[in-house]
């Protein structure tokens, strides 16, 4: 199987240990990676915020960029459903037919990086250790968008020594929501504290997420309230070994 | 106050400074939370106990869209059943018109009282206050809109449009002001729900038995049986709409419904939906007039206000398959912050991010499509499947489009779209970013930040942009040693 990670030009920027975490579980799980240095990013922020003509030219590199491969593979459930449920979208609205046609392949080979392990790998237990209390916050692009349900909690309960708990009021949204939290900051900040509140009330060392982007704002907040409370993409904790770095 | 269609309420700031106003607000806070997330629990224990809600949803979906392609027959449909039962069917192209045609109604009966069953299309066209305009007083019937028309308020939720007050506020109200409008309230009214109710129904009662004209909204309408039914959990509904002499029911033209069985279907989602009820108290439907039974004049009003224009729009016209359950506004996390008061619109919340937009045109309302994270909670609660965040970001393109590109972020997006169409700008701007970032950073923290960033900084830390990006690593460490 050809596997090509997509890392995110979020995560690439911002986290590139997100990215070697990936990289690492999966060649230890016996898979060789490619990074096709073509790519860039998913479109998200301009779909999103309503620059839909400006995303284009991204559809068109990402389906450029992966059409080779029997899987893509991101660290990012927002990005992952970026790709595949609007990617399709902006084809339809403003691209020609073979472009739509290259989308409309590509798109069931696109996988979030939980969802791979477990339903394309099969792999529950990916062989880590991670002796800390960590909780875990769904995001909404996991939780309702990929509905990626169970699947992540499977895979912490699988880490050795890891003690999981539950953030109250787990499925409510942290108030990031890209440009949201910039256009609409105090509402944003609102929701913040609330989410904050709850994870502090839950006494983890660590907060883990499949979204850099929704881990960044709630870190960001807990840091700014003097909190230990460390957050690290769910990859580096399925990533941490045996006497590996903690 | 009203814009060119005669739509209400538009004055009010964009939405994040509205917001602002409610977020400062600790009681309305706790209110909406409290209120908020009873309801919900409540409807989500009640859409539990039906092994085919899902399929009910997708039927809900599947009506409204065939109704929707088929508008304009429905409604001619719905015309001839309601004249044949004695009705009169009256119709509105604005709120302009729609206010008119009542007015004159209401003139023409000689009465300068009105008793009114909550209503949201009323609201939306500002009948109260065109009917002030005309010497024709109008008298909210249902709790809590009697509350927003004593605080001389505004609703803030579609369901509950007192959501934002508490018992308390609620009984001072009562005791300052039901004395201007009929019967005051005891003066050793206490906070007790069942007292303040029955200080509510005392004040009301003398009204329901005087007035000769009722106005009212529909729920909905059956195009073969020519059938208007509204749903309640009060019973006042029910006072106005049989003790008058005359009926008059204002519909947006989207709540017809094609036959009476359809009713099967909404009448098993609303109350679940709205008030997490399996069955809601009151449900009245009326066909025509029937001599010596109820009122003897009907006249139903049909209201478009912009509602043609929607239905012109491929993704936006499943939002009027809404039923105005309010499910959610009461799973939105930003509604549960902000309130209603903060949308500008008499409809609040994620339908209103999309329904008010529509219905004034989106440059009007051009800061309502952006007061959502998209984090699809409301898609997941809306019991006719309406893609809210669909919607919303598809308005949100329209706003920009309407905008014309020539601003600030324009200019901002187009460059980031340049330099993310090139892996090698991406990775020129990354070192950038990561110089700037290390620069600005202390403890490899970037605290706050003043200019146009300071919304985000004010409230979180941003870790600095490491030195090395994945690209950067992966050229070093992998490059070659692949596929
Ligand atoms: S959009 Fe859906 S959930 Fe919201 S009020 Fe309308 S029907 Fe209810």
């Amino acid at each position: 199987m050809r596997i090509a990670l997509f890392i995110t030009c979020f995560n690439d920027t911002m986290f590139p240990g997100t990215g070697r975490a990936v990289v690492e579980v999966l060649e230890r799980l016996g898979h060789t990676v490619d990074f096709p240095q073509e790519q860039t990013c998913c479109g998200q922020m301009h779909f999103n915020t309503g620059y839909r003509p400006d995303a284009v030219p991204l559809v068109a590199r990402f389906a450029r960029t992966f059409a080779d491969y029997d899987a893509i593979v991101t660290p990012s459930a927002s990005c992952a459903g970026m790709v595949k449920e609007n990617h399709p979208v902006l084809a339809a609205e403003y691209a020609p037919a073979a472009l739509q046609r290259q989308v409309g392949e590509l798109v069931p080979r696109v996988h979030e990086f939980t969802e791979f392990l477990t339903d394309v790998l099969g792999v529950t237990d990916v062989g880590a250790r991670f002796p800390h209390t960590v909780a875990y916050h769904p995001t909404c692009h996991s939780l309702r968008g990929l509905r990626l349900g169970e699947r992540p909690y499977q895979l912490l309960r699988a880490v050795k020594d890891l003690e999981l708990v539950e953030v109250p009021a787990a499925d409510s949204c942290c108030g990031f929501g890209g440009t949201f939290a910039v256009k609409n900051a105090d509402t944003s900040s609102a929701m913040l504290a609330d989410k904050t509140a709850g994870v502090l009330a839950t006494g983890a060392e660590v907060l883990c997420a499949a979204d850099n982007s929704c881990l960044m704002h709630i870190g960001g907040g807990l840091s700014r309230q003097g909190s230990a409370v460390r957050t690290m993409h769910l990859a580096e904790i399925l990533a941490a070994t045996e006497g590996g770095a903690q | 106050m009203t814009n060119d269609r005669g739509v209400v309420w538009l004055d009010t700031p964009a939405f994040p400074e509205a917001a602002r106003t409610a977020l400062a607000d600790t009681q309305l806070r706790a209110n909406l939370k409290r209120a908020t997330s009873t309801i919900r629990d409540k409807r989500l224990t009640v859409a539990a106990e039906l092994d085919d809600w899902e399929q009910l949803r997708e039927s809900a979906a599947a009506i409204k869209q065939h109704t929707a392609r088929h508008l304009d027959r429905y409604l001619v449909q719905l015309e001839e059943a309601v004249t044949a039962a004695g009705g009169t069917v009256h119709w509105a192209a604005d709120a302009a018109e729609a206010n008119r045609i009542v007015t004159e109604l209401v003139q023409a009966t000689g009465e300068s009282e009105v008793v009114k069953v909550k209503s949201m299309a009323t609201q939306e066209i500002g009948l109260n206050e065109h009917l002030a305009e005309h010497g024709i007083t109008a008298y909210e019937t249902d709790l809590a809109e009697l509350i927003v028309q004593l605080g001389d308020d505004r609703p803030s939720h579609i369901l509950v449009p007192a959501i934002h007050k508490n018992r308390t506020e609620i009984r001072d109200l009562f005791r300052a002001e039901m004395g201007h409008w009929g019967q005051p309230a005891p003066e050793d009214l206490t906070d007790e729900p069942r007292e303040l109710a029955e200080a509510a129904r005392r004040h009301l009662r003398q009204k329901f038995l005087t007035a000769k004209v009722a106005v009212s909204g529909a729920n909905f309408a059956c195009a073969d049986t020519g059938t208007v039914l509204v749903v309640e959990s009060e019973g006042n509904g029910r006072m106005c709409l049989t003790l008058p002499e005359t009926l008059i029911t204002v519909m947006g033209i989207e709540k017809v419904l094609p036959t009476w069985s359809d009713l099967e279907v909404f009448l098993q989602l609303l109350p679940r939906s709205s008030t997490g009820e399996r069955m809601n108290p009151y449900t009245s439907a009326w066909t025509g007039v029937t001599e010596g039974d109820g009122p003897s004049a009907f006249h139903l009003v049909l209201l478009d206000n912009g509602r043609t224009d929607t239905l012109a729009d491929p993704v936006g016209r499943q939002t009027l398959g809404c039923i105005r359950c309010s499910a959610c506004l009461n799973v939105c996390p930003v509604f549960e912050r902000t309130g209603g008061h903060a949308y500008g619109s008499v409809y609040p919340g994620p339908i209103g991010a999309v329904l008010t937009p529509q219905l004034v045109g989106v440059e009007q309302a051009a800061s309502l499509p952006f007061a959502s994270t998209l984090c699809g909670a409301c898609y997941d609660a809306c019991p006719v499947k309406i893609n809210i965040p669909e919607v919303l970001a598809h308005l949100r393109a329209k706003v920009v489009e309407a905008k014309d590109g020539h601003t600030v972020e324009g200019l901002a997006m187009k460059a980031a779209g340049k330099v993310l169409d090139s892996p090698r700008l991406l990775g020129a701007a990354q070192k950038a970013a990561a110089l700037g970032g290390r620069a600005l950073a202390r403890d490899g923290k970037i605290g706050r930040l003043p200019g146009p960033l300071h919304g985000w900084t004010d409230t979180r830390d941003t870790p600095a942009p490491p030195a090395e990006s994945f690209r950067t690593w992966w050229r070093k460490n992998r490059e070659g040693g692949s596929s």
